[in-house]
């Protein structure tokens, strides 16, 4: 699509929040959003991330010191109405006294565009978001799912620099959720718009990121890629908040990492560690006969069709998560011999 | 068959209270029709009592009138900002003001009154010209007007509401203009009602407040009470119900809960 405004880089420096009673929102925070990416803020409730992106936006300013920059020129003190940002709101926050053409065309009708280009404009959005036979309806007559559409034809409508999005799937149901996700993934694409998005969901961090800043009490705990921040966690609380992280402790003797249930060779292994982190996919359970180092008991095992999900008693706190995509029967108290792919091996 | 003749009980009771309540209305709606109501009905029916009063006190309906829409612009104009502002912020200070508002409906009207006229009685334009009752009327309306308003503006998400346009580029005015006053109209339109209808029927300040030449409706009516014929009394109150009947009627039919119009969910 070429009817969008020119994407902007935005760029934080040294962006703090501090709330009028006391409490720390956002430690101080630098970063770089570069034109036309889409990023995302992941992280649990209250770790800052809403925060962030309301001070992008407008919606707060950072404490003295802070700068928002977009394209580098400082809008710190530039409240949202001159910021030329979309935003869609967790709760929509559509209007209750407009149609959906009402909505959507508001931000037009704001810029004094002449009536029939809005009018022009609001049946373009409507039908990109499929929603053209909702037009005339009124709020409070839409489903959860129809109320996103409107949310995010509005903000599009205006043509804004940067779209942002404070969490907008959060309050629908999983499967809509995984709809709306695959739409709002191609549109962004199509729209080649600086977005940034919010959300406590790491499945719609990964799917729709570029990059994901990953944050823990007021901090960025991470930021890279996908690929990057599930596969090189920087962190303890980044490889436990995404994905599953199993957990052997124990330690290293000549080049084999030793625990309860066994040894792990690991030749780059560093001598000081006493924990080794590692996904579900990196470990296996090994066919009868073959050797291996390591073994433990099955504690549960369910079935999911394309592979089985196993829990595997090892010895530790946790039992190992695997996935195992074996043609055979696991049941309660089997013994499995298992082994690691010690490249997905980490120490945190 | 035991709880049917409970029921009967039960609706004879409450039409009897009905009936208590009904019957002095009926009666004196009749006794400013009857020619002479000492004799009765008999005496047959006229409207010469009702035009007496017209004649006689067209004044204070035209200033009741007057009275009651000029209370109902000022506690709109002061009002309706004021529950915003109370909906915005809600600090020690806002609910303080808020709880002071209502102070005029707890202190008895007469004390009001008294108030106003040791405090501003020395300045005779003033004091002799309608403003005088106008201030003690707004006093006394004014927090319907804030809570029905603000009872509107706490059930909607007005923060999120204000933020999503404010996003789309409109500045405070446009905000308020497009978002906030429609988003409150119900609030507006139920509190409008009931200030003119509690300011035409005002009588406690207004009585106290008003010279021979400002005498609103309330204070026509005890005046032909207490000097004239029992008939020109109750056609005087026939007269008032005609007028305040419409209003109580808009007013119920506003008051009426509505559906949820916008379901606010939470932030995160």
């Amino acid at each position: 699509m070429t009817d969008t405004a020119k994407p902007v880089s935005i760029s934080l420096a040294n962006c703090a929040k501090t709330f009028a009673d006391g409490t720390r929102a956002l430690e101080p925070l630098d970063l770089a959003i570069h034109a036309g990416e889409t990023v995302v803020f992941l992280g649990p409730s209250g770790c800052g991330k809403t925060t962030t992106l309301r001070i992008i936006a407008g919606l707060e300013e950072p404490d003295a010191g802070g700068k928002v920059l977009f394209d580098g020129v400082d809008v710190t003190h530039l409240p949202i109405e001159q910021r030329n940002v979309g935003m869609v709101f967790q709760s929509y926050a559509l209007f209750p006294n407009m149609t959906v053409a009402g909505n959507v065309g508001y931000g037009l009708r704001i810029r004094k565009v002449p009536e029939a280009e809005i009018k022009a404009r609001v049946s373009e959005m409507l039908a990109m978001m499929q929603i053209t036979r909702l037009a005339d309806r009124r709020i409070d007559q839409l489903s959860g799912g129809q109320r996103q559409r409107v949310a995010l034809a509005r903000a599009i409508a205006v043509r804004p620099r940067a779209l942002l999005l404070d969490e907008p799937l959060t309050a629908l149901d999983a499967k809509l959720r995984d709809t709306l996700r695959l739409e709002i993934d191609s549109l962004l694409r199509s729209l080649g718009i600086t977005a940034i998005y919010v959300t406590h969901d790491q499945a719609e961090a990964m799917a729709l990121g570029d990059r994901i800043v990953v944050m823990e009490h007021g901090r960025v705990a991470q930021i890279g890629k996908p690929r990057e921040i599930y596969q090189r966690p920087a962190t303890r609380f980044v490889a436990e908040f995404i994905g599953t992280m199993n957990r052997l402790t124990g330690s290293v003797r000549n080049g084999t990492f030793t625990c309860r249930a066994g040894g792990v060779a690991w030749a780059q292994a560093p001598a000081a560690a006493t924990e080794i982190l590692f996904r579900p996919e990196d470990i296996r359970v090994v066919e009868s006969g073959e050797a291996t180092g390591l073994s433990g008991t099955v504690a549960a095992a369910f079935f999911l069709g394309d592979r089985t999900r196993l829990f595997v008693d090892v010895g530790e706190a946790q039992p190992l998560v695997i996935e195992s995509t074996a043609r055979r029967d696991f049941s309660h108290g089997d013994p499995v011999g298992l082994a690691i792919d010690p490249r997905g091996l980490l120490v945190l | 068959m035991k709880r049917r003749g409970l029921f009967y009980l039960q609706l004879g009771f409450t039409l009897l209270v009905c009936a208590f309540l009904v019957v002095p209305v009926i009666l004196s709606i009749m006794a400013g029709l009857t020619v002479n109501y000492f004799v009765g009905i008999e005496s047959g029916l006229t409207l010469r009592w009702v035009m007496e009063v017209w004649n006689g006190y067209r004044d204070t309906i035209f200033l009741s009138i007057g009275l009651s829409l000029a209370c109902l612009a000022v506690t709109l104009v002061i009002g309706v900002p004021a529950a915003y502002v109370l909906a915005k912020r809600q600090t020690a200070l806002t609910r303080a003001l808020e709880e002071m508002l209502v102070l005029p409906v707890a202190v008895p009207g007469l004390a009001t009154a008294l108030a106003l006229i040791v405090t501003y009685g020395s300045l005779s334009g003033f004091r002799t010209s309608w403003a005088f009752i106008l201030v003690g009327h707004v006093l006394f309306t004014l927090p319907f007007m804030v809570r029905s308003v603000l009872a509107v503006l706490s059930a909607i998400d007005l923060r999120t509401l204000e933020e999503g346009a404010a996003s789309l580029g409109a500045g405070f005015w446009p905000r308020f203009r497009d978002i906030v006053l429609p988003n409150c109209r119900q609030g507006i339109l139920a509190g409008s009602l009931m200030v003119v209808t509690l300011s035409m029927g005002e009588f406690n300040m207004t009585w106290l407040l008003h010279t021979p030449f400002t005498k609103t409706l309330p204070v026509g009516l005890a005046d032909a009470y207490a000097s004239l014929r029992l008939e020109v009394g109750s056609a005087y109150t026939l007269v008032f119900f005609l007028m305040i009947m419409p209003l109580l009627l808009a007013l119920q039919a506003f008051a009426k809960p509505r559906p949820a119009k916008f379901v606010a969910e939470d932030a995160e």
